[in-house]
């Protein structure tokens, strides 16, 4: 049974939710930062967060391979200047290649390829769904019943033969079309979640107060909606972001990319054309292979984290602390 | 706008409506019904005046605030702002001019203002549409200024919060520094101390009366709470199943209320100060059906006096003494009624 | 005196957050005679429900009960398993919860919702559940045919009446009542209450009664609990407390209600607001509010005194009052010298000088 309990202080990343019925006890509290501050309460929730601190390290990680790659591995991945299918050797953290090139060289500068369209296609993606899911939300009539079916249409389609028909349209387009191609395709579902939040927002009281304002309909959507949902924005970024990995390194992996570019996907396409697997170089497939296992779950982690930021229901019960006797 | 109002019986009221009616459809394409909102209402509202608009849940007094507010659009009949028909309003500069004059308060305090937003936000972005004169700096002193006289102090440093910081009653009082920000001339307050605690209604209410006398603001006070509004109001007007049961001064009302329905809502008011007169099994308090209604009065059912007429037509207002007028076919025709 | 049906002792609950504990409620103690109607009333945060929870057992983390107890008949509520709990819940003691939409499934109808709960409870004949289901409608005066309503069908009045139905399914010795009434309009709230009290009557339960709203339990309530920011401002008989209410607090309360009869009087209400419980003031905790302040409200925090038949949580009323008054009347109480109380006193300067007066018109 869910218990109205009046009047208590509520947990504090929990204050600044929108679901504040409750006149709490408040007023006086200065000292603390404004939890409605979203990215305030989204940096004191990562560090209360062991799923959000495990997401965000891995994620840091990854990001400083990508900028500066050439830190970590001194080698050129490009060139192939070594002996073919060396092992695992101090000079070669992973070997080599079938052609020469060092893996470890590879894995690190590949990293930066799926950094760039992991988060090109998740803020372009997010930013079609907000856009399309709070106006469909908040116009309501025609417009959500013309945006919602484009969205809806676009979620029954199998995406991944789409996407493989779109990619295999533009062949050799490289990375640009990878991004392009994905974020078309990719916008829909998150779109739906945020219709859904803007949908409940849509009668509160201080939109009508908005509106009694003066208030443009336009104005309303981005300044007095959009901020209001950055949790669920921001968890939309990460699902965006994490099938743009999945999406972007499949495409690649069975040769829709552009075979020449720096990237995990790309590297498990050589793999395979190369029969890495049975040939003795495991580590040509597996490496890759781990290193978007691991960012995915970066992504994942973090989204399961802000989905507990956002919903306290799916809060794990932990007692705080021991009774005291 | 003020100027070429022309001016009737001397006073001329600031506001007035005339057959104002809303009707929602519900239901699907199947089972098209038509829910009766507000009905057939004709109001006034006078210079500095406090009018209590009292009913229970379901009786549109809140929807004619919308409707005032141009949140809604009526179905039929007009609404007069100082003598001009508001549909005319068709120019967004209108349209802004109308609302700042008749701004409007809220009744939840916790979803009023907008949470991630500052508390100055909406009074400064109220000033910047109503006011474009003021400068930057000029909006603050004016937002300061305002929330002085609500009674928000220290005003910087209140408008520099964010609304979880403040409690209920504290942001009521927001809402009513944003309304007086625009120097309205009638202000819409939608039941706008029934979320607050006991203790904290008497300090807004005092506010209201005090915008009347000290700011010349009047106000449409929405209540379901008829203490409150006789507390504070001038006059009230009872209503019930979207149409208006009686109206009257309200002291006039209370002493002699003529119409069942208000003489039914008077007796459920528990008054601690006053012994319990528990007339056995009373009323139930079931909300009126205004789906589809048919011609008749609407509390018939639940009038123990109704006669047959009640069941045929549907009563108008008519006038019980000076200016009080009652929706009842048995007060009208001079029967002493005592109901409840 | 009968035996109490219920006994709660020194009963405290906090909230155990990461900021450190929050004393929602504080050592509440009283005794519920069998048949008795106990109104609690305080404003959104004074720990009325959460006290209420807590004899209810409804308790969920970060709540818990940190200290004392409560004994419904001669069996400890506290620490019993939720097993042991169903058993006494609902049917020696019931819970109507302040929304009914939200306590009752909105896809089942009543007479499903009746029938689950019966045979939770292990009644299987389906002619007993259909009696007793209709029975208990019929009670609170439903029709039983809308046994097959569902709730969305219902008027807020009539869900509210079959969450007492459903409550009365087992005849329960005690019934637990939060707001039962606060969604509802003055008529069907009127309506409500006195229902609930002619049920009372004929079935003899006993009834603890949560309302934000002194003035609805001032005609049904035997006794009446006030209580501020989580501890009992004073307890005692309803009228009593109506008719004469020793804490400055009920006095407040009480006269913050405009009436419908009388003159036209201009009230002030109480000014500012509760305080925050995760940091209560030194002290009392009404002072910061309080017309009748005094110097030593800021720092000596008031036991419950007896003062009568009635329990009232104010040094105005506290046995070594009267002498301290002599002193203050006099000369400055040690220790005002320092420059914190002198502000203090200056602030409230004022009102000080009513309550003195009032102390010395009462020797």
């Amino acid at each position: 049974m869910a218990l109205p309990i009046s009047g208590v202080p509520t947990a504090p990343d929990a204050t600044g939710q929108l679901a504040g019925t409750e006149p709490g006890p408040t007023g006086t509290d200065q000292a603390r930062p404004p939890a409605s501050h979203a990215l305030a309460r989204m940096g004191r929730a990562i560090r209360h967060n062991r799923k959000a601190a495990t997401g965000t390290i891995l994620l840091l990680i990854f990001l400083f391979t990508a900028l500066f790659p050439g830190v970590i591995a001194h080698d050129n991945p490009a060139t192939d200047a070594y002996a073919p299918k060396l092992g695992l050797s101090t000079a070669h953290l992973l070997g080599t290649t079938a052609y020469g090139q060092d893996m470890w060289a590879q894995l690190v500068w590949g990293t930066r390829n799926v950094m760039i369209i992991a988060f090109v296609v998740g803020l372009a993606a997010t930013g079609i769904a907000v856009l399309i899911g709070v106006a469909a939300a908040y116009l309501g009539g025609l417009w959500d019943g013309t945006l919602s079916l484009l969205t809806d249409v676009l979620l029954v389609i199998p995406l991944f033969p789409l996407l493989i028909i779109i990619a295999g349209y533009a062949h050799g387009g490289g990375t640009l079309v990878l991004i392009v191609v994905i974020t078309v395709t990719s916008w829909s579902y998150t779109a739906r979640q945020l219709r859904s939040q803007a949908l409940s927002l849509r009668h509160r009281d201080f939109l009508q107060a908005a509106r009694v304002r003066g208030e443009r309909r336009l104005y309303i959507i981005v300044v007095e909606v959009i901020p209001t949902m950055t949790s669920l924005i921001v968890a939309s970024f990460l699902t965006n972001a994490l099938y743009a990995v999945l999406f972007a390194s499949s495409l690649q992996f069975i040769g829709l990319g552009d075979p020449g570019t720096q990237s995990w996907g790309t590297m498990l396409y050589w793999a395979q054309n190369n029969a890495a697997l049975q040939t003795g170089q495991p580590m040509w497939a597996l490496a890759p292979g781990a290193c978007i296992a691991a960012l995915g779950a970066a992504f994942a982690l973090l989204n399961y984290a802000f989905d507990e930021i956002g919903n306290p229901a799916l809060r794990p019960v932990r007692r705080k602390r021991v009774k005291s006797a | 706008m003020s100027d070429d109002a022309p001016a009737q019986d001397g006073a001329a009221p600031l506001l007035r409506t005339e057959g104002l009616t809303k009707h929602f459809k519900i239901g699907n394409a199947l089972s098209r019904r038509t829910l009766h909102a507000v009905d057939d209402v004709s109001l006034e509202i006078g210079d500095r005046e406090i009018v209590a608009l009292a009913g229970e849940s379901g009786s549109g007094k809140s929807t004619i605030a919308r409707l005032l507010a141009k949140l809604y659009k009526p179905t039929s009949g007009e609404i007069y702002f100082q003598g001009q028909p508001v549909s005319r309003l068709r120019s967004r500069a209108d349209s802004l001019n109308y609302t700042g004059l008749v701004p409007m308060v809220f009744q939840d305090p916790f979803s009023s203002i907008n949470p991630v937003m500052r508390i100055s936000h909406g009074i400064l972005r109220g000033l910047k549409l109503h006011r474009p004169e003021l400068s930057a700096a000029q909006r603050r002193a004016e937002a300061e200024r305002v929330f002085e006289v609500v009674g928000l102090t220290p005003a910087a440093e209140v408008l520099q919060r964010y609304p979880h910081e403040l409690s209920g009653g504290q942001r009521q009082r927001v809402g009513f520094a944003q309304a007086l920000a625009l120097r309205p001339k009638l202000i819409l307050a939608d039941e706008p101390v029934s979320m607050l605690d006991v203790s904290i209604r008497i300090g807004l209410l005092n506010l209201m009366a005090r915008l009347r006398d000290e700011e010349g603001v009047s106000i449409l006070y929405i209540t379901h709470d008829i203490a409150s509004a006789r507390y504070i109001a001038d006059r009230l007007i009872v209503m019930y199943a979207g149409q208006i049961a009686e109206t009257g001064p309200v002291e006039e009302v209370l002493a002699a209320p003529k119409h069942p329905y208000t003489q039914l809502l008077l007796s459920a008011v528990p008054d601690p100060r006053a012994p319990l007169d528990i007339t056995a099994e009373t009323d139930r308090g079931e909300p009126p059906r205004v789906i589809d209604p048919v011609p008749g009065c609407r509390f018939r059912w639940r009038c123990p006096l109704a006669i047959d007429e009640c069941h045929q037509a549907t009563p108008g207002l008519a006038e019980m003494g000076p200016r009080h007028e009652a929706a009842c076919f048995v007060a009208q025709a001079g029967a002493e009624v005592k109901a409840f | 005196m009968p035996e109490p049906i219920l006994r709660v002792d020194g009963l405290t609950v906090e909230y155990l957050m990461e900021r450190g504990a929050v004393r929602a409620v504080e050592d509440v103690s009283f005794d519920l005679a069998p048949g008795e109607f106990i109104g609690v009333v305080g404003e959104s945060g004074c720990g009325k429900s959460t006290m209420l929870f807590a004899i209810a057992q409804l308790l969920a983390p970060p709540a818990e009960i940190t200290a004392g107890s409560v004994t419904f008949q001669g069996r400890s509520l506290v620490g019993l398993t939720d097993k042991q709990l169903a058993a006494v819940r609902w049917k020696d003691l019931s819970v109507v919860m302040q929304s009914a939409m939200n306590a009752l499934n909105p896809v089942k109808s009543i007479g499903a919702q009746f029938r689950d709960a019966m045979r939770a409870h292990s009644v299987t004949s389906k002619a007993e559940i259909a009696g007793r289901s209709a029975e208990v409608l019929r009670m609170v005066g439903i029709d039983p045919v809308h046994l097959k309503s569902y709730p969305h069908q219902l008027s807020g009045g009539m869900r509210q009446r079959s969450m007492i139905a459903m409550a009365m399914l087992f005849t329960p010795d005690l019934v637990i009542m939060d707001e039962p009434t606060s969604a509802l309009d003055v008529v069907a709230q009127r309506s409500l209450m006195v229902q609930i009290k002619d049920l009372q009557h004929r079935l003899g339960f006993a009834i603890i009664f949560v309302t934000h709203d002194m003035s609805l339990v001032s005609h049904f309530s035997d006794r009446l609990m006030v209580m501020y920011a989580g501890q009992v401002a004073e307890f005692g008989p309803t009228r009593q407390v109506f008719d004469a209410p020793l804490h400055p607090y009920s006095t407040g309360l009480l006269e913050a209600f405009p009436s419908i009869r009388g003159p036209r009087l201009p009230l002030t209400g109480i000014p500012g607001s509760p305080p925050d419980l995760a940091r209560p003031p030194a002290g009392c905790r009404f002072a910061p509010r309080c017309p009748k302040v005094m110097d030593e409200c800021r720092t000596t925090s008031p036991a419950l005194y007896q003062a009568g038949r009635v329990q009232v949580r104010c040094l105005l009323h506290s046995p070594d009052h009267g002498p301290d008054q002599n002193l203050r009347n006099g000369t400055p109480p040690p220790g005002s010298a320092t420059g914190s109380v002198n502000t203090v006193a200056a602030g409230g300067g004022a009102a000080g000088s009513v309550a003195t007066e009032e102390g010395s018109g009462d020797e």
